[in-house]
């Protein structure tokens, strides 16, 4: 599970860390030596290989509306720690440090955008914000997003990275999994459409929820996407996994997404996607979007 | 198999027995003695069973014994019959489904099923579905809306199957699709957890009006000995990470999570499950007819706003 590795990592190896040792970047991909600043003028690719880096939901958000559009939805709430919980050290705690660090108080960033001129509500999930997981500010975040964007005629666009359902906030965190599908009965109503757009790494509750109902899937090169993380599925099984498992590329051949995007191809692809199901692309928009006839960039 | 917290309750049941054997075997009446330790063995249980730490409850919840998903099926269920396969993969045992009578009324009925001993438990893959099984119970929730009958949804699942196949079918994407397509019956539904509620893969099943829960099962996000290897990276830290997720009936209806909890016989439901699927069948029933007065808008918005409004949250000051 990825939500282990990020618990695992004394210091998470964060493309947005800013710390003079984080100057310099060794791709994981391509042992290039990239420097960071390349990195984030690059929408975080590396400038060698193109190897996709996790990208902060901030330079989402960026990326994918049209300048000075996006308008913040999300961050009147923040968690509650309705069990106490505490492990190494105590959940509030987890929640202040990270609050303070990503300047939000939970892991999303929900808002109105246009998005090549398309009327979108955007939720992006915040990966270094306790590995993405999803609790309750989480789940009503998305769950408000879908309604209002229902409510205002915009198509839902959703940027999927998270290690699973927040397991600090027991039971109420596995239901954000019902809460946010029953949300997206809106704009299902409404006729409105709803992109999933799923990145490294996309598992657990959040896969299993909104993120895969989707009117339209896509992914990211190489992310990994899955219920059950390669490691629990290495334990019950005793064998290797076959080569690419739970890859998108693999995902793509069994059938499970609509395509494999590349970054700086996204935007221009989500918004032909938003004007055909909405009916609102004219021959002259066309020429200005240019599709990727074949689709699948690798 | 005695839970190792119930040896001293077998012991004096054990003593129990000998003494009556014994007065039979010498034709000596000993009813007063036997009667004074019958009244302290209920005590004995009384005391054990009411001060069960979240990770005993969690023993109980998977102890052998327990009444399985088709135990309640052909003890409280009249005429039952299986409907299988999902129409595109196969047919999973580990989820099983049909048409049944309850309490005079048609209902569809879908189970996880574990196994009752080890040979019935590889048959049934642990109650551990694979997307074919939740295929399978969208297939059932059809035929529910179609013919207008409620559903009724028993939860015992460690968790949806973590297998390579499972995956590659797309085992997160059916749970969406089961979530959703539950969310949306037009017909009344009422899950009870009568074991596990492991994760995802309980909640596929899960999105009822009316969401039930025994005394000593466990619903949770993830199983305690994974909770455990993540956070203190050590499995055997179990009990530790079962207390923190407060998993048992009694936390669940706090949260939110559950709406009633069902009493067990005390020792729990595998020391009587006669009397423990006779609760649960009563207490189906009378749900059943509660929601039967429901109109299909009033049961879509009652069940929308059931799962809308849960989690815990606090404004930004």
């Amino acid at each position: 599970m990825a939500l282990e590795r990020w618990f695992r990592r004394k210091r998470p190896t964060r493309s947005d860390d800013n710390s003079p040792a984080g100057l310099w970047l060794k791709c994981d991909e391509c042992n290039a030596q990239i420097y960071r600043k390349d990195l984030e003028k690059n929408l975080y690719l590396c400038t060698e290989c193109g190897h996709h880096y996790k990208m902060p939901a901030d330079a989402r958000v960026a990326m994918l509306a049209d300048a000075g559009s996006f308008e913040r939805w999300s961050g009147t709430i923040k968690g509650a720690d309705p069990l106490a919980f505490e492990d190494t050290e105590p959940y509030v705690k987890r929640l202040e440090r990270a609050a303070e660090r990503q300047k939000r108080p939970d892991a999303i960033l929900t808002g109105a955008a246009s998005l090549q001129g398309e009327p979108v509500a955007l939720a992006v999930m915040d990966f270094f914000f306790a590995g993405g997981s999803m609790g309750s500010v989480v789940g009503e975040e998305i769950a408000r997003a879908a309604e209002r964007a229902a409510r205002e005629g915009r198509s839902l666009v959703t940027v999927a990275a998270s290690g699973g359902a927040r397991m600090q906030e027991g039971a109420l965190s596995l239901m954000q999994m019902a809460k946010t599908t029953v949300a997206l009965e809106a704009l299902s109503r409404a006729k409105l459409p709803f992109i999933s757009v799923l990145t490294d790494p996309t598992t657990g509750g959040v896969t299993a929820s909104f993120a895969t109902l989707g009117d339209i899937i896509v992914s990211e090169p190489q992310a990994l996407i899955c219920f059950a993380g390669p490691r629990v599925i290495q334990q019950t099984i005793k064998q290797d996994l076959p080569e690419g498992f739970q890859r998108a590329e693999f995902l793509l051949q069994k059938g499970m997404l609509d395509d494999v995007v590349t970054r700086p191809n996204l935007k221009a692809r989500l918004a032909l996607y938003l004007s055909l199901l909405r009916g609102t692309l004219t021959p002259t928009a066309t020429a200005a979007v240019g599709g990727e006839p074949g689709g699948a960039a690798v | 198999m005695a839970l190792p917290f119930e040896k001293p309750i077998d012991d004096l049941s054990d003593r129990i027995e000998d003494m009556r054997a014994y007065a039979s075997e010498q034709n000596i009446d000993l009813s007063e003695e036997i009667s004074l330790l019958e009244g302290r063995l209920e005590r004995l249980q009384h005391d054990v069973f009411e001060n069960l730490t979240r990770w005993q409850r969690v023993q109980v919840a998977r102890a052998p014994g327990r009444p399985t998903a088709l135990d309640y099926i052909q003890s409280v269920f009249e005429t039952f019959t299986e409907l299988h396969g999902d129409r595109t993969l196969g047919d999973d045992s580990a989820m099983v489904t049909g048409l049944a009578l309850l309490g005079g009324r048609s209902v569809v009925v879908i189970g996880q099923q574990k196994g009752r001993d080890t040979k019935e438990n590889i048959g049934r893959n642990f109650g551990m579905a694979h997307p074919s099984g939740y295929r399978k119970a969208m297939r059932m929730f059809n035929m529910a809306d179609k013919f207008g009958l409620p559903v009724v949804t028993l939860i015992d699942t460690p968790g949806a199957y973590p297998g390579v196949a499972a995956e590659e079918q797309g085992q997160a994407w059916v749970i969406a699709e089961s979530i959703q397509r539950m969310s949306q019956l037009k017909v009344p539904a009422v899950a009870v957890v009568i074991g596990e509620g492991g994760s995802g893969g309980a909640l596929a099943v899960g999105v009822a009006n009316r969401v039930l829960i025994l005394e000593n099962a466990i619903y949770s996000v993830i199983s305690p000995e994974s909770c455990a290897a993540i956070l203190w990276r050590d499995a055997s830290q179990a009990p530790k990470a079962a207390e923190a997720l407060k998993l048992t009936a009694g936390d669940l209806l706090e949260l939110g999570v559950v709406d009633g909890v069902i009493k067990e016989p005390v020792g729990g439901a595998h020391r009587d499950p006669q009397a423990t699927m006779r609760c649960v069948g009563a207490r189906l029933e009378e749900e059943l007819g509660a929601l039967s007065s429901l109109s299909e808008t009033e049961l879509l918005e009652q069940r929308y706003a059931r799962f809308r409004n849960m989690g815990r949250l606090e404004s930004v000051t």
